[in-house]
């Protein structure tokens, strides 16, 4: 599982390299995004923007991220394709979410609200 | 007489394949139907509602159905028909828990974060988004068949 992580203002963004977050890879990514759950950046800008694909097992690991990451840091998402934003409109998790447009509008909304 | 043969013809379909009963067999199958219903006129929006609703249904053949099989294998077929496109899925796995397909209910979501539900979105992306759904067991074999309101 390819991610790219940088670091900005003390939040971490990590870009996921990868056209699926589906069934095949649903676990890896996972287990990949722990470290980054367990850091210590307050808050996780994860960037979905090459990301084309999304199926339940994968929507189902982002939960699983949002629940590791707990209630003392946050977890947003970044920059979903149609496909990816249709997933999370239809199962309602797009209420549960923090979703920016662009990684920039996460860190305005992140600006914003603190 | 040449319009009478077009309208009884039976159709020929857009895709007829057998895949690994895999993750990546899933994946290949997925490719392959993209291709195809790009190729029958599909819009972008029409290609993910396809793509999201066809993934659901063959995962759950390879996740449960075929889960114990040695050589696990399914089959797809995309069919254009006059209100859309018929999918019918085959697989040679366990039948249907009860025999029939869950009726896919989303999942409540709750207010505490720890009690978010990671999985049972499946069922009910599958049932949102195809139409005229029927299961059948037919001796050793699994069939689904729905209908996709694209390409119209």
């Amino acid at each position: 599982m390819e991610l790219a992580s940088t670091e900005r203002n003390g939040d971490i963004i990590v870009r996921v390299d990868e056209q699926r977050i589906d069934a095949a890879v649903a676990v890896n990514f996972k287990d990949s995004m722990r470290a980054y759950c367990l850091g210590q950046h307050p808050r996780i800008i994860l960037n979905l923007e090459k990301v084309e694909f999304v199926d339940s097992s994968g929507l189902g690991a982002i939960v699983a991220i949002l629940k590791e990451v707990g209630e003392d840091k946050s977890l947003v998402l970044a920059a979903l394709n149609p496909s990816v934003e249709k997933v999370f409109r239809l199962t309602r998790m797009d209420s549960v979410f923090q979703i920016y447009p662009g990684v920039e509008d996460a860190f305005e909304g992140i600006a914003y609200a603190t | 007489m040449q319009l009478d043969e077009t309208l009884t013809a039976p159709p020929e379909p857009i895709l007829s394949c057998d895949y690994k009963g895999s993750t990546n067999g899933v994946r290949h199958a997925l490719f392959d139907l993209r291709r195809a219903l790009s190729g029958a006129g599909a819009a972008d929006e029409e290609l993910a509602s396809a793509e999201i609703v066809v993934a659901e249904a063959l995962n759950n053949v390879v996740e449960h159905a075929l889960a114990e099989e040695t050589r696990p294998s399914f089959h797809l077929c995309a069919c254009s028909v006059e209100d859309g496109m018929n999918i019918v899925i085959r697989d040679k796995g366990r039948p249907m828990p009860d025999g029939k397909p869950p009726i896919g209910e989303l999942p409540e979501i709750p207010s505490d974060l720890v009690d978010l539900p990671e999985g049972g979105f499946g069922w009910f992306l599958i049932r949102e988004l195809a139409r005229d759904l029927t299961y059948v067991r037919q001796g050793e074999e699994n069939k689904l068949t729905f209908r996709l309101a694209i390409c119209l």
